[in-house]
Order: C-alpha cells, then structure tokens, then sequence
C-alpha cells in the first residue's frame, strides 16, 4: 500500500536549509549545535519511516502536487528506508564525535564551513536515497560530491588538497558518465521516473542506445563506488581527509553508490532479465574478486593507518558488488547486509583512528606502540572493529559472510565461496600487524606518548558503533529479514 | 542441592556466564590485591566446577537438558544443550581448572610473570568458550565458541611478548584461524544448505542427505577445519604454542584447547554424519589412515625432541589422534573408550605439563638432556612424572590403560589389523620416549652447571613452591584413581553411543 508522507521531503529539505544557517552564524559552536540538532533529529524521522515502510509499505511523496511521471516523486522503499538509517546513524554519531576531533585539525575560524558541507553531503546523500527520479538523482549526487571534495580538502596535510582534486577529477568523470547514461535513456524513453523507466524498458532494451546507457550508468556509478579498478581516488582521499570525515564517508558514501547501482540494475531494468541480457555477471564478479584480493593484499603492506583501512574498504566493496552480482535473493541479500554491517564495522575503525590521532598526534602503525595499555578502552573497540572486518563470529562482519557464503552455495558456486573465505583471511593479517603493535611488547622502542587525554566525546561514539556492530553480530535477525524483504522487492521488480 | 534455588535452564547458563563474572572480579582487584584476586580465581574455578558437576546425574539418566541463549540469525539459535560427551568434556576442564589455578598461583609468582592479571582475565574466558564448546547444541553454537576460544588464548601464548612468543602466536593463530574460517564454516554453512538444520542429533543429520566422494569430502573439511584436534598436516600451531607459560600449555594445551579439537569432531562423526551412515558409505577409511599416521609419526618426532615441552607436544598429537582413531573405527565400544581416552589423556598430560613447569620454577632446566639426577632432588614432580608417562605408554595402574583397552576391543571387534598394529608400535614408541627421562632422572648422577653457566643460582634447589608440587600430585593421584574407579566417564561414553 502506498501512502504519501510529508516526513520523507524533510529528510533532504532540512539538513539543506540549516546549512546556509551554518553560513550565517558564523560560529564553530552554534554551527556543531544546529549540525547535532539536525543529525539527530533526522536519525529520528529515518527511524520512523523505516518502521512505517516495514510495517505499512511503500511511502512517496510528490513534491509540488505534480503526479509521477510528470512531476519529481521522492519514494521510500525497503531497501531506500534501510540506506536512510545508515546514513542518519553515521550522521547521528559523527557529529557529537566530530566538534573535538574537528576543533584539532581544522583552523578555528574554518569550522562553521565544515559543519555547513557536513549538512549539505548528509542532504545530497539522503536525497539520492530518497528521490525516485533519475535527474534528482544527479543533482543531490553532484551536492553531496563538491561538499565531500571541500571536506575533504580540510584535512591538515597539505596532500588533502591533491587528493580531493584527484577525487574532484575522478568523481566528476562518474557524475558526467551519470548524466550521459540517463540522457540516453530519456531519448529513448522521455521519461526520468524510475517506475516509470522500468515499465517502458522491455520494449526497448535490446537497442544499442540502451546498452551505451547502461553501460555508462554502470562505470559513472562504479567510479563513485571505487568498484576495482576504478577506486583510485579513494585511499588518498580517505588518508588526508580530517578523521570525521573519513569516518562518515565511508561508512556512507560508498553506500550510497551501492544504492543507486542496485536502483538502476533492479528497478530501472528491473523488467528486462538484465543479467541474461548483458554479459555483466562476469565482469561484476572479476572486478569484485579482484578488489577483494588486491585490496586486500595492499591493505596489508600499508603503514599509514586509514590508508589500510581505505584499501580495507575497496575489498569489502569487493564482497557487496559480488553479492549484487550473483543477482539470486539471497546474493542481493547478503550484499545489502554487508553494507549495513560494514558501515559500522568501517566507522568504528575510522572514529578509533581518528581518536588515536587526537590523543597522540600521530597516524602510522609505529606509532601504536604500548597503544594497548594506555588507550585501553579505546583500542578495545578498534580491535572489535578489525574482528569484524575478518568476520569473525560475534560480530556484525560474521553474519555478512554468513550471508555471502550461503548465497554462493545456493548458487552452486563453489569456488566464490573458497574465494570469498580464503580473502577474509588475508583481513586477519592486516588486523594481526595492528594487534601485535598495540599490544605485544617491543622491548627496543619506548611506548608512544599520550600529548592529549581522549574526550569521552570522542571515545562514545565510537563505542556506540562498535557495541551496535556486536548487537547486529547477535542479533542478526531483524537486520536479515529487511535485507531480505529488500532483496525480494528487488528480485521481482517495482 | 543446587536445583533447589535453581531452574537447570539458568545453572547451564551460569556454567558460561560464571568463568566471565570472575574474570571482572579479577580484573577490578588487579595487581594491587593479588591475594584477594588468586582468591577470586580459585573460588570461580570452585564454583564452576560444583555447577558442572550437578548436571551430571541427570544426563546419566538419560536427561538432555537445552537452553536457547539468542537467536543469532532467522531460525538459527545459541544452543546449549548438555549431553553425555559435552558433561565428560565440562567435568574434565572445570574440574582440573582447580587444580590449574592453584598450580599457576604458584608458577606465575615463582616466575615473576608479567601482566598476571591479564593472564588470569583471559584464563576464565578460554574456560567459558571451551564449557561453551562443551554445551553447545547446534554447529553454529560450537563454532562461536570454537573461534572465542581461538582469540582468548591467543594473548596467553604470546604471553611473554618476546620475539619467540610473537612468532609462536603467528602461527597458532594462523593455522587455527585459517582451518576454522576456510574448512569448518565451509562445512558448515555446507551442511546447512543440505539439511536445513545444524543441530546435533543422536543418529546424525545428514544420513540420505549426502552420497559417496561429497560425504568424503564434507568429512574431510570438518576434519581438517577442527584445526585444534591437530590431525596432520594441521598439528604445527601445538608445538608453536608451547611458547606460552607452563600453566597455560597444561590446562589449555593438554586440556581444554586440544580435548575442544577432538570433542568436536567426535561430536560432528556422531551427531551429524551419525556411526551408521559412515559405516555404510565406508567414508572414513582415510581418516583412519589420517589418525594412525598422526599417531606414528608424531611419536617418531616426540622422539627426537630435546625440549621437553615440545616433547610433550608431540606426544598430546599422537595421543589425540587416539580418540580420533577410537571414533573413526565407529564400534560403539571404541567410541566410549575414545571417551575414555580424553579423560585418561588429561589427567596425565596436565601431570606431565605440570612437571615440566615445576622443573623449570625450580632449577630453570628446559630440555631433556639436563634432566640427569633431577628426581634426587625433586622426588615428588620426577614421581608424579613417571606416573603419567605410564598413562601416556598405557600400562596398569592408571587410566591410560583402560581407555587403550576399549579401543583395542573395538579394533579386534571389527578386524581392523592397521589399528591393532598402529596401536601397538606406538605403545613401543611412547615407551621409547618417556622411559630414558624417567631412567635418567633417577639413576644417572647429577651433572653440575658451570659457576658462569646462565642460571647457576638455579643450582641448589629443592621442589617447586608447593602450590605447584601439590597440584601435580593431585593429578598423579587422578590418573591413578580413575584406573581403579573409571565408572563416570565410561558411563558418559557408553551414553553418547547407547543413545
């Protein structure tokens, strides 16, 4: 049942009006208070539609009164309503965590700044969550991207600015390959609603103009993604950002993009038998296996702790897109969950590092010496984190290769499901080196030093995502069955 | 008496949750109250040990009692359920936690061990996922527990943080790790995916499920993926491990840790491939060859091993493989004495570890060579040794023998001459091994260290502090009294077939 719901159009118009309002107070406090006001409040509203959408089904709303195709529909579905609480849940608990972190790596009179591109990259990301209109689309995918460039750009290191004009560059050729895939398609179609593209694509899915969109859609949208081989931009980016904001995108950008490849493959061409259409199975699977391993295998000889965890993050984006492309239920399943466990899991890993760079002013895997003992609660919840990136039991990684491991064998696919296990263990090497830094003594180096006591600002959020990241490892249930509902709408169109 | 005051749903509970509580006690007393903490930990082991044991009687009598702790997935519960192998497994790691806990009170102080409290922390959380391992009611539940355990005592292995302990716990942890995530959970989720199900059930739950090279091959990754059973070629993490401080390769090393391995696949053969499906199928013909491989081979090398703890390594690889064989042969008798053998196995091999440790508390001698004379100083641990090298060779009066008898009797029952002869040569070589250290220790005359020999001041000692001389005798004594009077675990082991 489809019910219209005014709560949806909030959730992308007021974090984009308080932004400005950040403008022009003018203060890094006022403006990390009306930041905190708004995570918070749209963590409530997402939790609330999510309830509804389980409950009651669909929600949409039209903006202006216009009736679909015509006019822009915002549309909530399963999967939609469970990409919304992630992003609200990383806002939520990234914001009280980012005043302290913020106010020590970005110059005083910069901050309102950051807090205003915060609610515009929370806004942009919403809204390509929300929107059920391919142009819409594009626009909030073009808001959240300048204002993760700007954050990114804040970082301390004079490299920041590199990386985000290589992201800048990168990201600007996905947007443009974006639009040039939709264009295609409204010449074909004249139309821009998804529903509605998803009605008229039969007829016209075998035209080589619907291929060239495809395929322009499916590289414009992996750029963004940092589908191997095209995540370059990505462990600078993710290296010199500031710590919070490294935090928040990636457990949610990357997510996001997910959502809109999923949109496309599964509702755009949800009436088209796409996967026996194109020849895309194998080369999502092939770029997917790649990632997981050569990632992976980077990620271990990284020294650079977030660049690690970047590399760690091109691997587990590995695992979502072959849950994707396994394109059975329980595939899509498992790729969903993985993006909701993976969000915390990566997001506890971030917070912890950015804390260990607050408190000893220094970021290489050296620097962890004697860590362990004089940031123990700390660096409990880091390792809680590294636990999950293995997948070992207990924690919210377990149940995504649970998830993951059974499709391929529903799928008889046996050698993924070797691959798929055999490159978790190459995350216990990385997570290992980290462990036996921080933790085993190393009698020739004294520990390293503590310049700045942890706020528990800092130390509570991250424990917030590393205590949900073991609830969900648990209690697997309530996460798996939305997933699968999610999956199964998929599955069978609009 | 403790059904009493309470459901015996919450008492299986409490056998978990108890090991983790006195692990906060200790932790919240820290150094500062070491009396008060070597108190906490003896007082939990104590407890732990009245709670197993008061679910015994009610699983020999042919009570099953299960608990759901939370449901981890749709459909998919933490299952404890108490059944007769899980009781002997729990009754034997609760049990000789006691005795542990004293004897490392006296090693960790005698030594000057670092970080105790972390030590004692982690030792109640290797107790708690190996009573986990014991308990659980489904292959989900084992394999939680199965990798807590894995990470609990990681930290114990490379207790020290030397070089050499970081190696060792590369290792440990490598292959425990890798066997477990790439075979076990394979399996797992394989045989989830045919049956629907993960409970252990009496009879198995793959029969007609699965046929010919597949039901080898599922054998094969559970086998394999048990790393801690330590079956050729997946043995190397033991000896690594033997890196940790004595008290941990006794109660973990000779115990909890490896009895976990071999319960475990003593469980999944019985409970879900079932005696009667393997029988039919002939699906293990190779794990016989497997174990009795494993049996010879370690023994050649515990052979040639002048480290004593490493020596002992060897031997608890070619003992466990015992138990394995004892299952493979799938006679109901031999399966019992399999169960025999892992209560016989422990209270010698903790004997002998015990040993070892109180040899090097008090004279700082770690390899075979140097034991000459030894037992004219330490006449109490060299006897105590002696007795458990008999366990392990498997000659009367002690336990050893028993177990060995009821697998022989399986053996013979099914005609099965590989077994009767692999048993045999290994009696000689355990003989082989154990015997010369025992001749040395009392009848070769001491040699003196150098004056600027490392440890000189190690020269004139005496018995180990007495906590620890106290626990070995104890366990010396246990392998002496389970001989004469094996009644509970014979019963539990023809419990888990007769049902």
């Amino acid at each position: 049942m489809l019910t219209s719901d005014p709560w949806l159009i909030l959730l992308v118009v007021v974090p984009l009006l308080a932004a400005p309002v950040c403008v022009l107070l003018r203060n890094a406090t006022a403006a990390w208070a009306v930041a905190l006001v708004v995570s918070w409040s749209i963590f409530g509203i997402a939790v609330k539609l999510l309830i509804q959408v389980l409950e009651q089904g669909e929600v949409f709303y039209r903006i202006g009164g216009w009736d679909a195709p015509w006019g822009i529909e915002y549309k909530l579905d399963p999967l939609g309503a469970f990409v919304v609480v992630i992003i609200a849940t990383i806002g939520a608990v990234v914001i009280p965590y980012a005043k302290k972190s913020v106010e020590n790596e970005i110059q005083k009179e910069r901050i309102y700044l950051f807090y205003t591109m915060m609610l515009l990259c929370i806004s942009g990301l919403l809204g390509i969550t929300v929107t059920g209109d391919a142009f819409n689309l594009f626009v909030f995918l073009e808001i959240s991207s300048l204002s993760s460039y700007v954050l990114i750009s804040m970082g301390q290191d004079r490299r920041a600015l590199t990386a985000a004009y290589r992201y800048l560059i990168m990201g600007t050729i996905g947007a443009t390959f974006y639009i040039i895939g939709v264009g295609l398609m409204y010449q074909m179609t004249g139309s821009l609603n998804f529903a509605d593209l998803s009605t008229i694509m039969p007829a016209i899915a075998d035209t080589r103009t619907v291929l060239a969109a495809l395929a322009f859609l499916t590289v414009g949208i992996s750029l963004k993604l940092a589908l191997f081989p095209l995540h370059m931009w990505l462990p600078n980016a993710y290296t010199f950002a500031p710590s919070a904001v490294t935090a928040f995108l990636a457990a949610t950008a990357t997510k996001v993009s997910l959502y809109v490849l999923l949109r496309i493959f599964f509702t755009v061409f949800g009436e088209v038998d796409l996967f026996a259409t194109f020849p895309l199975q194998p080369v999502l699977i092939g770029m997917a296996l790649a990632g997981m391993f050569l990632a992976s295998l980077s990620a271990i000889w990284q020294e650079n702790l977030k660049r690690m965890m970047a590399y760690s993050s091109v691997a587990q984006i590995g695992y979502m897109v072959l849950g994707v492309a396994l394109a059975t239920e329980a595939g899509l399943a498992g790729g969903i969950i993985h993006l909701f466990n993976h969000a915390l899991v990566k997001g506890t890993a971030f917070l912890a590092i950015g804390a260990i760079i607050y408190s000893t002013g220094a970021v290489t895997l050296r620097d962890l010496r004697g860590v362990g003992k004089s940031m123990p609660l700390l660096m409990a919840a880091f390792i809680v984190a590294g636990l999950g990136l293995i997948g070992v039991p207990l924690t919210a990684g377990f149940v995504s290769k649970w998830q993951l491991v059974t499709a391929t064998l529903e799928a008889d696919m046996w050698p993924l499901a070797a691959l798929i296990l055999l490159s978790s263990l190459l995350a216990v090497i990385y997570v290992w080196r980290i462990f036996e830094v921080a933790y085993l003594r190393d009698s020739h180096l004294a520990p390293v030093k503590i310049i700045k006591k942890l706020p528990l600002s800092m130390l509570i959020p991250t424990w917030i995502l590393a205590l949900a990241s073991l609830y969900f490892g648990t209690h697997a249930t309530l996460t798996m069955d939305i997933a699968h509902t999610a999956a199964r709408q998929l599955m069978g169109g609009m | 008496m403790i059904s009493a005051y309470l459901s015996q749903a919450a008492v299986i509970q409490l056998t978990l949750i108890l090991p983790l509580l006195g692990g906060l006690m200790v932790w919240a007393l820290g150094e500062r109250n070491r009396n008060l903490r070597e108190a906490a930990s003896l007082i939990t082991a104590i407890l732990e040990f009245v709670l197993v044991a008061s679910l015994t009687s009610d699983v020999l009598d042919g009570g099953r009692p299960s608990v759901d702790m939370l449901e981890m997935f749709p459909g998919l519960m933490l299952t404890l359920t108490v059944e007769p192998l899980g009781q002997l497994f729990a009754l034997i790691a609760s049990g000789l936690w006691i005795v542990n806990t004293v004897y490392s009170i006296g090693y960790m102080r005698g030594n000057k061990e670092l970080h105790q409290t972390r030590f004692y922390v982690c030792f109640t959380l290797a107790i708690s996922s190996a009573i986990g391992i014991a308990y659980s009611g489904n292959i989900l539940t084992m394999f939680v527990f199965y990798e807590v355990l894995t990470l609990s005592t990681y930290p114990l292995v490379t207790h020290s943080g030397r070089p050499e302990a970081i190696k060792g716990g590369r290792v440990y942890l490598g292959i425990l790790m890798a066997t477990s995530i790439g075979f076990l959970f394979l399996a797992m989720l394989w045989t989830y995916n045919i049956t629907g199900t993960l409970d252990f059930q009496s009879g198995g739950i793959l029969a007609d499920k699965v046929h010919g090279p597949e039901l080898a091959v599922l054998l094969f990754l559970y086998v394999f993926g048990i790393g801690k059973a330590a079956m050729m070629p997946v043995h190397r993490w033991l000896p690594a491990a033997m890196v940790a401080p004595t008290p941990v390769s006794a109660l973990l090393h000779a115990v909890a840790v490896v009895k976990a391995g071999v319960f475990a696949v003593v469980k999944v053969i019985v409970y879900i491939f079932g005696l009667d499906l393997l029988v039919d199928a002939r699906a293990d013909d190779w794990l016989i060859l497997v174990a009795a491989f494993t049996i010879i081979s370690a023994s050649i090398i515990a052979l040639r091993q002048d480290n004593l703890k490493r020596r002992l390594a060897y031997s608890t690889i070619s003992q466990l493989s015992y138990v394995i064989l004892g299952a493979a042969i799938l006679a109901p008798i031999s399966v019992a004495g399999a169960a025999m053998h892992m209560a016989a196995h422990a209270f010698g091999k903790i004997t002998l570890f015990f040993a070892a440790g109180a040899i090097y508390t008090a004279a700082h001698k770690t390899k075979v060579s140097e034991l000459d004379g030894i037992g004219r100083t330490m006449p109490f641990t060299m006897g105590a040794f002696a007795i458990g090298a008999l366990s392990m060779i498997g000659l009367p009066p002690t336990a050893g023998f028993i177990s060995k008898w009821y697998i022989l009797s399986g053996a013979l029952e099914t005609s099965n001459a590989l077994v009767i002869l692999v048993i045999i040569a290994s009696t000689l070589l355990n003989a082989a091994y154990f015997l010369p250290i025992i001749y040395v220790a009392f009848f070769k005359e001491p040699q003196k260290r150098h004056k600027n020999a490392p440890h000189y001041e190690f020269e004139n000692h005496g018995e180990a502090p007495w906590p620890m001389v106290l626990a070995l005798c104890f366990t010396a004594l246990g392998t002496i009294v389970l001989f004469f009077y094996p009644e509970v675990p014979l019963a539990l082991g023809q419990a888990l077939v007769g049902d």
